[in-house]
Formats: C-alpha cells, structure tokens, sequence
C-alpha cells in the first residue's frame, strides 16, 4: 500500500526549507544567550525561526521576546512534559510541528534555531528534527567535561564552550579543555566563547553562515 | 492485515506522535493534592477510564469504521461529534493538538487514503480520537482495537505522569494499570456498541472534575505537560 505514496510530509533532502540547526548543552551553560546572540548577528541578514523547549514554563522563549533581538511571533514554545530529552530525539513531533509552523506563517526562512531543554551530557538532537547542531558547556561545570565525552560533546557539529571569562574564578583550564575536546571530536570545531563579553558571539554567528551557505548551495529549488 | 501489531504500536507511549508532553489531568490534580499516592491514583485512574476512556474509546471505534470508506463529510461529521463531547476548551485544544500531531506521525508510517482524507477533511487537526481511529483504519485494525488503544492510552497518559511527577514506584503503578484490564475490556465493548452512521447514540460521559483540572492547569504558571 505504500508503493503508491510518497512521503512528502517531511523532507529530508532539505530541497527549499530553512536549515535546521539544533542547540543543545546543560542547564545554565548558556544556551538561550547564544540563541539571542546569533539573533542579535544574523538577525540583519538572515530570515529567522525560533524554537524554544523550556522545562517548566515559557521562560526560555519570554527571556528572548523580552531580549527584543527577533519579532516576537517568530518565537515559539514547545513543553516537553518532564523529558526535555524526549523532545527532541525519541519524539520529534511537536517540535516538527514548531517548526514548520514557523516555515508556513514567515517562510521562506534561512535558518530556525531549534534551543533544547536544559538537560545532560547524553542529549543529541534526532537527525529528523536537526540538521546541524551545537552543543554548549560552559567552564564552571569543569574543566573535565570535554574528557568526560558523550554523545553530545563528541557528536555535535560544533561545540560551544562559554563563560571564559569565569574561568579564572573557577580554576578551569582552557588549554585543557581545548586538547580535551580535540581528542573526542575527531577534529570537529570547538569555540570558546564569553557571550556575556560579546554579545553577538561573533565567532560561532560566523560558524553558523557558513553551514547556511552551504546548505543553500546544497539545497537550493532546482525546479 | 496485521491489526494485532498496529494496535500493540499505536498504543505504546513510544509512538513519536507527541503523547509523551500530556498528562490528561494528572499534572494539575498532583498540584492540587488530587493525587498524592497510589490509592488516589487508581480511583483517578479509574474514574478516567469509566468517562473520558469510554468516550475517546467510541470516538476511536467509529473513525477506524469511517476509515474503512473515508469520505471529508463523514470526517467532519464525527469530529464535531468528538467536539461536542468536549466541553472544556483546554481539552478540545490539547486533543486537536495531539491529533494533528498523531496523523503527521502515523501518515508516514501507515500511508493511506483514511488519514489522507481526515487531512484534507480538518486541517487544522482533528481530535485525537478521530485521528487515532483513522490510523487503525489505515494500519489494519478493527474497530474494537482501535477502542481498546484509545482506552488504554486514555490511562497510560496519566499514569505515567504520576510516577514522573511524584516519583511513585513504577512498578506498583503498573500493577494499579494491570487491575484495570476488566475495566478496559468494558469500556472497548461498550465503544463498539454502536456502530451505524448514527453517532448522537455514542457515549457523551461528562468529566466535570476533568474538565476544571483541564482549565486550571492551562492556567497555571509552571507546567511541565501540555495539558
């Protein structure tokens, strides 16, 4: 019976959708400031979606309509009923949906981020739901953490590590970190970053129109 | 057809289809201290089951039926039927949101012209019973699986919420769902009672109870379930 039907609800050679980009990481390692930061540096250029997974409430998604850095409407909340994990590997659907709500009310659009749930180091965006991801630690959790591994410090495209400024504070060690995270990911990039410093997080905003480059030369409508 | 294996995958919490962000009440009669162990629970449980179990169970039933000659007037007949037995907003909402979630899930895993049709028919989703019925229609399913996947998930739901919620003992938590299985058997015989186009006979069980907790819970400031 299903010969007859293709599945043409979900595309996943990405031909003439926005690229997909997952961001995932920690409670409080900084994941909704980077959010608002690649706002604040794409936002002049690139056509914009925004995906929150809060834990609780909406705070997550307030904090950025509040932050003023995107149209308020191009923010959207899903909850995630105790396992923001859940959300965004095992059961995609309702940020699927998220998401292309937002294609089908603003599209066409360049780029919807998708923010994850605070969560742990095992979390990984579903390759249904992301096409890219970033993975954000911060160093007040430990200079150890790269060592440590899991899937989403080794697995993401690129990883993000913030709060540099604290690092001093805290006694961690990038030069650490920095080899640490080189040995897992196989020579994927690593940033290291202080958004509190720089509040466009130019280096990853960088990173990102890279990837959007590419997937629109890779992608774009050939009919 | 292979009706036995769709409705062992239709109801389980695995489903991607978004099930696992509701509670049906739970998360809201926890924070009222409706539910604060095993014994209230199970009489909610069971309370769920006998009301909007059978409801959703006769709702599911009669889709899997229209799914087997789906027509957009028969889709839009029933879904007001599920409508009209629906009587808090927040619940007709969380159910049109868990449906349109179901058929976007369940039209890639079973393609088909019965949930082709319910697209088309209600776009903006279709109950959840509706939409649950119309994919047992297209995996295979008869009637009264369809009613029983509806009654059990009408259960699981909360379930499950309850033991994340308050940290119950999962397995005791089964074995309250375990004791429900006389209960779940009525409740898909019942469903499948009436099965003429007539649906103003279908079980319409009010759940007053259900539907402030709905409301409240919409109202609430820190939610960790849909609805």
């Amino acid at each position: 019976m299903s010969a007859n039907h293709e599945d043409h609800h979900h595309a996943p050679d990405g031909h003439g959708r926005a690229l997909r980009l997952g961001i995932g990481g920690p409670v409080g390692s900084g994941k909704t400031a980077l959010v608002a930061a690649l706002c604040r540096s794409l936002g002049p250029s690139l056509r914009l979606g925004v995906v929150t997974n809060d834990i609780y409430t909406t705070e997550d998604a307030d904090f950025l309509r509040r932050a003023g850095v995107i149209d308020a409407d191009r923010i959207l909340a899903v909850q995630t009923g105790c396992c923001p994990h859940t959300a965004i590997r095992d059961d995609i659907a309702a940020n699927i949906d998220a998401v292309e709500t937002l294609e089908e009310r603003f599209g066409p659009l360049d780029l919807v981020i998708v923010e994850s749930g605070g969560d742990n180091l095992t979390a990984t965006f579903s390759r249904g739901l992301a096409d890219r991801q970033i993975f954000v630690l911060d160093v007040s959790g430990g200079d150890k953490v790269p060592r440590k591994g899991g899937p989403g410090v080794t697995a993401a495209d690129l990883l993000v590590v913030n709060k540099t400024d604290l690092a001093p504070m805290v006694g961690a060690d990038l030069t650490v970190m920095s080899r640490d995270a080189a040995k897992v990911r196989d020579g994927k990039p690593v940033l290291f970053t202080s958004i509190r410093e720089d509040k466009g997080a130019h280096s990853v905003a960088e990173w990102v129109v890279g990837i959007v480059d590419t997937w629109q030369h890779q992608h774009a409508h050939t009919v | 057809m292979h009706g036995d294996m769709a409705m062992l995958l239709l109801a389980d919490s695995r489903l991607p289809a978004g099930g696992h962000a509701h509670s049906g009440g739970a998360e809201e009669a926890v924070r009222v201290g409706a539910i604060t162990g095993p014994e209230d629970l199970a009489r909610f449980l069971r309370g769920r089951l006998a009301t909007a179990g059978v409801v959703t169970a006769a709702l599911a039933a009669a889709a899997c039926e229209v799914g087997s000659n789906p027509q957009p007037g028969r889709w839009q007949r029933l879904d007001a039927e599920a409508d009209a037995r629906i009587s808090s907003p927040a619940q007709r909402e969380a159910s049109r949101t868990q449906g349109r979630l179901l058929v976007r899930t369940t039209r890639r895993i079973w393609p088909s012209e019965s949930l082709e049709t319910l697209a088309q028919a209600v776009p903006d989703g279709a109950h959840h019973p509706v939409a649950l019925g119309a994919a047992a229609a297209a995996a295979g399913c008869e009637p009264r699986q369809a009613a029983l996947a509806a009654a059990y998930t009408s259960v699981t739901a909360p379930a499950t919420a309850a033991v994340r919620l308050l940290g119950l003992d999962p397995v005791l938590v089964h074995r309250l769902l375990a004791d429900l299985a006389p209960a779940l058997n009525d409740a898909a015989h019942e469903a499948c009672v009436i099965q003429a186009d007539d649906w103003s006979d279908l079980p319409a069980h009010a759940a007053p109870a259900l539907d402030l907790l709905a409301e409240q819970h919409l109202r609430t400031e820190v939610r960790l379930f849909v609805s």
